[in-house]
């Protein structure tokens, strides 16, 4: 279970999470909106430990982590996998190091057993035998795809991405968004997913938190968030721009 | 006035305090992590090996120089034969280890603070603390090792070159009398100059290092970040040698020569 209490974060002046709360139950499935600069992967980093809040506290397993020292966070991350924006691969290591990674830093898996787990994952995620390639020749749809296969190569419990559709083409976007319902599917992990990709979100969000002004605006299961009436939430899942905002009137 | 002061000054010993962390970091991590010794030799490989080039063309030309201007002076007095022993006291107690500080902080902690920086803004950092390794684990100590044990051979090289090319300006296009210059530098030379030129290379490594990777690890976002992340390691680090360097030979002076 992870939770969120009242989390404050600002970066000088501007605030960027203005006391966002919430509780996030084992095995979910939970998409993260939000407009541009919202706060949503700023929300996300500290879900696991990479950012600290101003104020507030977040709990994984009833651990907070705000009280935990780098080297204690380390042990808790070992229950995440972590899909970036840009993929954030290892650009000195080629692919099948970047997805043994974990597994060889951790050293409790023979070179063959983290090999076959490699050449696993790859097949998991339709890129069989690129294990030697450097993450330089790969496509950007292609990084994201190892990016995922390294988050979920040590069997994470919880799987986080930031922005997983960002960049590609509609149809590897779509390939993308049909992997990650597999990976949730097959190995029946609690999935955190932040996008503002109405595709993605209506395909994998079984639940749906939005954000606006650094705070949950409505926290409802998809088939809600999706009918709303309301006029910013419809404007936003329907992608309808305010005239006042871009200067039309 | 007054305020941009206290805030340089407030800065500074923010910094400052960074670094000793930082440093507590390493030695923590040294003593109680598993090192992994493939990365270290690499790092090593490209300390060491790819620096040598600019050390040995660094430390041959001051060589000869020194021997040339320290030989004009003597030659007034009749002390020819002495030059090559000014050359040698100087670059292995001080020039040796202060120019190839240089040099090495100008080629290695350059490409340290752009590589961390760049993995920094592309978000690398963050993804080895999901994979649940520190930083200072996998990149710093690697890096900090090899820097320690690479700068004293590096000095070593630029001293021996040094003193090299300042014989060879001296016997061979001054006139010096060969014999009477091996000699005279002999006599004059103490093994604790070079102890003192390697002492001092080793805490010049560790600054490279400690400096190179701390801008790394905390640069700004974007190109402009980085850039100015490696800009200020190594200035920082060229000031931090000669700093440290007049302070650690009055130290090593009073330690190695006890009255």
């Amino acid at each position: 279970m992870i939770e969120a209490r009242s989390i404050i974060k600002s970066f000088g002046k501007q605030s960027v999470l203005a006391g966002v709360s919430f509780v996030i139950e084992a095995g979910q499935s939970v998409v993260v909106l939000g407009r541009s600069g919202s706060g949503k992967s700023v929300l996300l980093k500290h879900l696991v430990g990479l950012m600290e809040p101003d104020s507030g506290e977040v709990l994984v397993g009833g651990q907070p982590l705000n009280r935990m020292t780098e080297r204690q966070l380390l042990e808790v991350r070992r229950k995440f996998g972590m899909l970036f924006q840009g993929a954030a691969l290892f650009d000195s290591l080629s692919v099948g190091e970047n997805i043994g990674f974990a597994m060889r830093r951790e050293r409790k898996l023979t070179v063959d057993e983290i090999n076959r787990r490699i050449a696993e994952m790859l097949e998991l995620v339709d890129l069989p035998g690129i294990q030697n390639k450097k993450p330089s020749e790969l496509s950007g749809g292609m990084k994201k795809r190892v990016g995922l296969a390294r988050a979920i190569a040590h069997r994470p419990e919880v799987l986080l991405y930031d922005e997983p559709t960002t960049g590609l083409d509609p149809v590897g976007a779509d390939s993308i968004d049909q992997l990650m319902e597999r990976v949730c599917e097959q190995l029946k992990v609690t999935s955190i997913i932040v996008t503002h990709d109405m595709r993605t979100a209506r395909r994998l969000g079984r639940r749906i938190l939005l954000l606006r002004d650094g705070k949950i605006f409505l926290d409802s299961p998809a088939s809600v968030v999706f009918e709303s009436k309301d006029p910013y939430v419809h404007n936003f899942v329907n992608g309808i721009a305010n005239p006042k905002e871009v200067g039309l009137l | 006035m007054m305020g941009q002061n206290t805030g340089t000054q407030s800065g500074f010993f923010r910094e400052a305090g960074r670094l000793t962390l930082l440093f507590a970091e390493i030695i923590r991590s040294i003593c109680t992590q598993r090192l992994a010794w493939s990365d270290v030799l690499y790092q090593l490989y490209f300390i060491g090996n790819r620096s040598q080039t600019v050390v040995l063309i660094t430390g041959s030309f001051t060589g000869m120089v020194l021997c040339a201007q320290t030989y004009f002076q003597f030659h007034k007095v009749k002390m020819d034969s002495a030059s090559l022993s000014i050359v040698s006291v100087a670059m292995a107690s001080e020039l040796g280890p202060v120019l190839a500080g240089l040099m090495v902080a100008g080629r290695v902690g350059a490409a340290m603070t752009a590589e961390l920086g760049t993995m920094r803004v592309t978000e690398q950092i963050d993804a080895l603390r999901t994979l649940a390794t520190h930083p200072v684990d996998y990149l710093v100590v690697p890096r900090f090792l090899a820097t320690v044990v690479a700068m004293p051979l590096l000095t070593v090289e630029a001293i021996a070159i040094g003193i090299a090319a300042g014989w060879f300006v001296a016997t061979g296009v001054l006139g010096v009398d060969p014999a009477y210059s091996i000699k005279h530098m002999l006599h004059f030379t103490e093994v604790n100059h070079l102890l003192m030129g390697s002492l001092k290379a080793v805490v010049f490594g560790g600054i490279i290092a400690l400096i190179g990777c701390y801008k790394g690890l905390n640069c700004g976002d974007g190109a402009e970040g980085v850039g100015r992340a490696t800009n200020d390691a190594v200035v920082h680090a060229c000031v931090g040698i000669l700093v440290t360097n007049f302070f650690l030979t009055m130290f090593l002076r009073s330690v190695l020569y006890p009255q």
